[in-house]
């Protein structure tokens, strides 16, 4: 066993265990616990918990990467993942905080007095949640494979059995407590490798300052030389425009935003702080933490991106260092020498490039490209670990309580005690995980594309249910339901059509104003917000409760009555 | 008019300021005036650039805790704070 596998067992073990420790101390004891961690949570504990639950694998691994690549465009990722958090601070957390309650479907259900509601709701609740949990399992399998060599599959049945433990045990107490923990395990890991390469390369320890400084070897700010470098090799320039169109851009971005504050398991979150006001500050708390890593993707993207293009390109292979030949062997780097000459080299055009790199090693490679110690690659290990598993209990426990509280408790079997309720929510817990591990292990070939469209059905689906619910007293359940199905029908048929029956067809030229099938969950839910409009203005306006209803959630006081149980 | 509804007035009016600053600073700065502010220094940055991959960033977490403070006093002012 290598020195660094042995510090990534003993890192990796270390944080596992605390992670059970804590699912055994906060056990859920009633389903308020199992819900919402009885709304007890402080609203930075809870900030903490929604980074770790809102940070998934992709965000960990992937996106510096993704950056890397795509140079200036891969901002619609960092504004996408991040803007969404202002909407749910103003639009929807403080006023869903004071309806209390348990899901999203209760929600809607109750605003719009209807049985239909709620179901249509827990379908987009569950299809959503489960599309993007399988990638997380298969995240945790990758990073066990790559870091110690065991085999995927086996990776995902170890982090299956962990999240089953705090996720089954617990429910949102043991959740929400592990995610503070993996939270802080994971931004040391993110934070640590991008300080020292950081320093190594422009001698400023701040990243995100590092990215707009000079280079300490005297070649001028390090942008203008990236530029240069990508230029120089027939890429376009690192900070100019991208090959994306500027509507496609903007559609996408405000696509990732709107369903940012539509995921229900981001949702959720806000249900278990004590107070209004501290919903909309754990909001602010939330996107702090999570802004701390999506201002660094950005800085060690380009770091990754200039130290690739100087220190492997036009080198000959045998002076290349020694991180290269270890990445090679897990495929992530590629070397083939078309021209003989021994010599690296890494090109635009495809019929002289040599080189084939992987996007995730950006981040996976990094503490060896900054020749850091064996513990911080460790680290970088169990913070991808840390970020797979949270975000996959935080999806588990939405389609538990989808099953057990929305229909079960509220459809099926409205008699059902609580006691039952808590354990048909474990059993619906213990189920989705396994279901989710299987997903993992037989991922099905679409998932990975379906996850990214997972913003595009939020949006299109509960956004403007959600928000017309609260700011307007005229939008009926006739006028919910009609702009809620037509929304997230025509989304999926976009996507479906372009992705599965006519993928050839996929490029700019067919789109509907040039709008790709990842941005067009805006039109989805433009469409949504006309519709519930127009439909409600010729149907009878909701009764006089739901009046009462929509000025009770306008003003905070009162949110502890609200939160009892049921 | 009802000081409920003077409240709730209020209220939309400082969520419409702020929500007009995140839509100038990121789509507007970041997205579609990007070219033309990246003619732009901000020291080793395009201003477009920056405030793409990092101002919007930044900027939306300050109109979060903005919005947190102008509420905590307004509510206080119409008295439906929470204990």
């Amino acid at each position: 066993m290598s020195n660094i596998e042995l510090w990534t067992w003993i890192i990796v073990g270390i944080t596992f265990a605390l992670y059970i420790g804590i699912a055994i101390w906060s056990r859920a004891k009633s389903t308020g616990d199992f819900y919402v961690a009885a709304k007890s949570v402080h609203p930075i504990a809870n900030g903490m918990a929604t980074g770790a639950d809102w940070m998934s694998a992709a965000s960990f691994i992937s996106m510096a990467g993704i950056i890397a690549f795509m140079g200036r465009d891969g901002a619609m990722y960092l504004m996408g993942w991040t803007g969404g958090y202002v909407l749910l601070a103003m639009l929807l957390a403080p006023y869903l905080r004071k309806f209390g309650k348990f899901t999203v479907p209760d929600f809607v259900a109750e605003r719009y007095y209807s049985k239909t509601a709620r179901v249509v709701a827990v379908l987009c609740a569950i299809f959503v949640s489960f599309t993007y949990v399988a990638g997380q399992m298969r995240g945790v399998g990758i990073v066990f494979s790559r870091f110690l060599e065991v085999p995927i599959n086996t990776g995902v049945i170890i982090g299956m059995a962990i999240v089953f433990m705090y996720a089954v045990l617990g429910g949102m107490k043991g959740i929400t407590y592990t995610q503070v923990a993996q939270y802080c395990v994971l931004i040391f890991a993110y934070l640590i490798p991008a300080i020292f390469i950081s320093i190594q390369m422009t001698g400023n320890p701040v990243p995100q300052l590092g990215f707009g400084s000079e280079l300490s070897d005297g070649g001028g700010y390090l942008l203008d030389k990236l530029d240069g470098l990508s230029t120089e090799l027939g890429f376009a320039a690192y900070t100019g425009r991208g090959s994306k169109s500027m509507i496609d851009v903007f559609m996408i971005t405000v696509a990732l935003m709107v369903g940012t504050a539509g995921l229900p398991h981001v949702i959720i979150r806000f249900y278990t702080v004590p107070r209004v006001r501290d919903a909309r500050s754990s909001a602010g708390w939330a996107l702090l933490f999570i802004a701390l890593l999506y201002t660094t993707a950005p800085a060690v993207a380009a770091f990754a991106r200039t130290n690739m293009l100087q220190t492997i390109n036009d080198k000959p292979y045998t002076e290349a260092p020694s991180w290269f030949s270890n990445w090679e062997k897990t495929g992530l780097l590629g070397w083939e020498d078309k021209n003989d000459d021994g010599i690296i080299q890494y090109r635009a055009d495809t019929a002289v490039n040599e080189l084939s790199v992987d996007r995730d090693i950006m981040v996976l490679a990094n503490p060896e490209i900054a020749q850091l110690p064996d513990w911080v690659v460790a680290l970088v290990a169990a913070g991808g670990l840390a970020a797979a598993l949270s975000t996959a209990a935080g999806l588990l426990l939405v389609i538990s309580t989808s099953v057990a509280h929305d229909l079960i408790k509220n459809v099926i079997a409205p008699k059902t005690t609580e006691k039952r309720e808590l354990l048909y929510a474990r059993i619906g817990a213990g189920f989705a995980v396994v279901l989710a591990g299987i997903l993992g292990i037989y991922p099905p070939g679409f998932v990975a594309q379906v996850v990214a469209f997972a913003f595009g059905l939020a949006a299109a689906s509960f956004f403007p249910a959600i928000i017309l619910g609260i700011f307007s007293r005229k939008i009926n359940k006739e006028g919910a339901l009609s702009g809620m199905i037509v929304g997230i029908i025509f989304t999926a048929a976009y996507i479906i059509y372009f992705k599965f029956i006519s993928p050839e067809s996929n490029n700019a030229e067919n789109w509907l104003w040039g709008i790709s099938p990842e941005g067009i969950g805006t039109i989805g839910m433009a469409l949504n917000f006309i519709i519930s409009i127009v439909v409600s203005r010729f149907t009878p306006a909701p009764p006089e409760e739901i009046q009462t209803l929509i000025q009770n959630i306008r003003i905070p006081r009162g949110a502890g009555e609200s939160a009892g149980t049921h | 008019m009802s000081k409920m509804q003077e409240y709730w007035r209020k209220n939309l009016t400082y969520v419409g300021i702020l929500l007009t600053i995140w839509f100038v600073v990121s789509y507007g700065f970041g997205i579609l005036l990007v070219d033309q502010l990246d003619t732009i220094r901000f020291f080793g940055f395009k201003l477009g650039f920056w405030f793409a991959q990092q101002g919007s960033e930044i900027t939306f977490v300050i109109l979060i805790f903005v919005y947190v403070r102008l509420m905590n006093n307004l509510d206080r002012e119409y008295d439906v704070h929470e204990e």
